[in-house]
């Protein structure tokens, strides 16, 4: 398959990690060459959280500016901040639900205005898809499944050659028992949401 | 060994069937390169195991740790205090006959360096492993030190990692060059080794273990009184020939292609290369030394490599410590093509790699002119606030922190108090709006180097340790804070974990699972222990109680100990949500 790199940015808790590893588990059911790497430590303080799958035979573990064909962004200003990693030819795909940090609780700094930013970006890249995802995924059942909503709409792209039986099947062996009637609805949302079916 | 019943996964996320890297069918799973260690070290039939937790290393002893409490019979692992303590825990079992493993991060090995050093004198009866996780552009650490250099100071050999399923198939072929060698074998990661995440294909897991080793005395081996220690010094310079004929054929170093250049890399460097070349659709022009085993070097095989090539590239992380030891070999052997890395600026010292940087510097050795995809042009972006870590809403530090500055402040010592400080969450106090670290070096250090201060300047010292570092390193420099006279305040923050790097038990906790049946070591005996005559105890949420405590505390003008007794509220949700 056509080599791809994937770069997965949000905020510590909102389950960034989970999202990427689901989607390296149902690579390997698919027999698709994947490589995950995962920030831990210190930045799971409430920090930046960023992971990045590989796809297609890739050996390099890290993105450089620049090389992100999808950016799947769980919180507009870290899609923001990640957005250096984009070319014109790349998918952005992000959640409009903003987790406001603590140096704005503060006063000490304004969390920008995103919409006319994201204009700008949707007429620069090849693809541009957003949603408020918390909302979205409370209406399915759970605010914790904002990520399982946006892996669907990376799947709703049809870019990544994954089935959506092996990602479905992927998830519901992958999360929590309890979670997982809440979780596959909020990854149709996702799909249906892009794909429009 | 311990006998723990099994534990139920409490002090880890979620394993409530066994633990997955006991699958004992062949099948493929997604493992983090430091899962992979771990069941290439069970497939390899570990025996003994210890560690202190360090990222990016931690993942090694918590699965470790948690498999044992599973199976006790299967492998022992303990959190030792320190590194030094994990060392010499698993050099004992390795004499004993037991196959064993230690991991830390880079700077656990400056720790463990006084046992490590000694022991490739005494060596190993049955395989031992040295797991070493550096942590290039210090994503968690206080340095960017390039362990491999502690391979050459200690002739140990040094195997190299560039995937999960490598790394598996390292350990194992790890735990077997000891036994040939009988010296431990260092396996070194790095941040992006230890956390990528790939396939990795299970294999075998041998039959339960029976019995324990045994310990054949032989003083002339491993009792390092100067005589034994200069046959035993023989002994190792000889092993370091050996392990140099290994190197020459060993199976995962290879070349690929046949260009009339070449290139050197090792780690997760080589994935950097073989991504550019193919990027850049010139694999028939290069010549690829990938190597594994990088200590101690393949002199044949790097000569035969690069005497017929117009000139060499060597892509490493850190230090160019290939580069300088392939540049020396050359000269020795009369070989004059010149080598590139670090030196011409083709690659930094400083930082871990990216594959653009990795991909300009080759195609600048090339020659080519490369066009790199630019990154998205996006002009008057506002700008973007930070998310710096920061300590949990509700950590008891915060609440410490706050009542040591109030009363700072109310007995008018402001400007005129240093806090050294030490590693843990708590180091989170360098950031506003607590802005209480003003000292930071190593584990330990709050304690030193408050004594150090305290006969150097007239500044009150008040310093800041966790209970894990104290019982890591803090404790021996208190002893002497006592015998020395030293005058300062030091501040347990006792939150009865290793909260920063996941929650790993220590001997001091109180809050504990009921099934963790190991002997309690309490702060407060072991301070009063050391002789410290003034030692306080508050729950820094209790304010009103706390405070006079602390005044009382801050006023005296000798040494007094405060601990701050009060769990982390992360680990006392896990513990007390499950019981």
């Amino acid at each position: 398959m056509k080599r791809m790199r994937l770069l997965f940015v949000g905020v510590g808790g909102q389950g960034t990690l989970l999202a990427s590893r689901l989607l390296g588990e149902a690579c390997i059911k698919e027999g698709i060459p994947v490589l995950l790497s995962e920030v831990h430590g210190m930045a799971q303080r409430g920090g930046v959280v960023e992971s990045t799958v590989m796809l297609g035979g890739l050996k390099s573990p890290l993105i450089s500016p620049g090389e992100a064909d999808v950016l799947i962004g769980f919180e507009p200003l870290e899609t923001l901040r990640a957005i250096s990693y984009c070319n014109q030819n790349s998918v952005v795909i992000t959640s409009l639900s903003p987790i406001v940090p603590n140096v704005v609780k503060l006063g000490a700094a304004q969390y920008p205005d995103v919409s006319s930013v994201f204009e700008r970006i949707r007429s620069g890249v090849s693809g541009f898809y957003a949603c408020d995802a918390e909302e979205l995924a409370t209406k399915a059942g759970s605010p914790k499944s904002v990520n399982v909503l946006l892996l669907g709409m990376l799947m709703g792209t049809g870019l990544v050659p994954v089935s959506l039986e092996s990602m479905e099947e992927t998830i519901k062996t992958q999360v929590k028992p309890k979670t997982v009637e809440a979780n596959l609805k909020a990854f149709r949302t996702g799909v249906e949401l892009v794909s429009g079916k | 060994m311990g006998s723990n019943p099994a534990l139920p996964a409490i002090f880890f996320e979620g394993f409530n069937d066994m633990h997955q890297l006991l699958k004992t069918e062949p099948c493929s799973m997604l493992l983090l390169g430091n899962e992979a260690i771990v069941r290439g070290a069970l497939e390899a039939g570990v025996r003994v195991s210890a560690a202190y937790p360090g990222t990016p290393s931690s993942e090694i002893g918590n699965n470790l740790f948690q498999i044992h409490s599973e199976c006790p019979e299967l492998v022992y692992f303990e959190f030792s205090v320190n590194e030094k303590v994990a060392m010499e825990v698993a050099a004992a079992a390795a004499a004993a006959g037991l196959r064993s493993l230690t991991c830390m991060k880079h700077v656990g090995m400056n720790v463990a360096s006084d046992a490590m050093m000694s022991l490739a004198y005494v060596g190993v009866r049955a395989g031992m492993v040295i797991v070493c996780a550096d942590d290039p552009s210090i994503h968690s650490s206080q340095n960017e030190q390039d362990n491999r250099f502690y391979g050459k100071m200690s002739f140990l050999p040094i195997l190299e990692s560039s995937s999960p399923q490598e790394a598996k198939d390292l350990v194992k072929r790890a735990f077997e060059l000891s036994e040939a060698l009988e010296l431990p074998v260092i396996l070194r990661t790095t941040t992006r080794t230890a956390h990528v995440r790939g396939p990795v294909q299970l294999e075998a897991l041998p039959d339960a273990p029976k019995g324990l080793g045994r310990f054949q005395k032989d003083a002339r081996r491993w009792v390092l009184v100067p005589g034994t220690a200069r046959l035993r010094r023989k002994v190792l310079l000889e092993r370091f020939e050996q392990a140099s004929a290994i190197s020459e054929g060993f199976e995962f170093n290879e070349i690929i292609g046949s260009g009339d250049v070449g290139i050197v890399a090792s780690g997760v460097s080589r994935g950097y290369v073989w991504d550019a070349l193919h990027d850049m659709d010139c694999t028939n022009q290069v010549s690829f030394l990938s190597l594994v085993m990088t200590h101690p070097l393949p002199e044949k095989t790097i000569v035969n490599f690069a005497q017929n090539k117009k000139m060499l590239l060597v892509v490493e992380e850190l230090e160019p410590f290939l580069e300088e030891e392939i540049r020396s070999v050359l000269q020795k052997n009369g070989v004059t093509t010149p080598v590139y890395g670090k030196n011409g600026a083709y690659l930094p010292r400083m930082s871990e790699f990216n594959p653009a940087q990795v991909r300009a510097a080759i195609a600048k050795f090339l020659g080519h002119s490369l066009v790199q995809q630019g990154p998205l042009q996006l002009p008057d972006m506002p700008p973007l606030p930070m998310r710096p870590p920061a300590l949990c809403k509700g950590c008891p530090h915060t609440e410490t922190y706050n009542l040591i500055k109030e009363v700072v402040h109310d007995l008018g010592l402001n400007e005129d108090v240093l806090y050294p400080t030490d590693i843990g969450c708590y180091t989170l106090g360098v950031m506003p709006p607590i802005q209480m670290a003003d000292y930071l070096i190593c584990m330990g250090s709050s304690v030193g180097s408050s004594a150090g201060f305290s006969v150097s300047t007239h500044q009150k010292i008040i310093s800041f340790i966790g209970d894990s570092t104290f019982f890591h390193s803090g404790v021996s420099s208190l002893i002497n804070a006592v015998h020395q006279g030293h005058r300062f305040c030091l501040v347990i923050l006792d939150n009865s974990t290793t909260a920063m790097t996941g929650h790993q038990p220590n001997p001091g906790i109180q809050y504990v699972p009921p099934e963790y049946k190991k002997t309690r070591v309490p702060i407060e005996q072991v301070v009063r222990g050391c002789g410290v005559q003034h030692v306080f105890k508050i729950n820094p949420h209790k304010k009103d109680e706390s405070l006079p405590v602390v005044r009382e505390a801050l006023s005296l003008n000798e040494l007094v100990v405060i601990i701050s007794e009060s769990p982390c509220i992360l680990y006392a949700k896990k513990v007390g949500g499950r019981r």
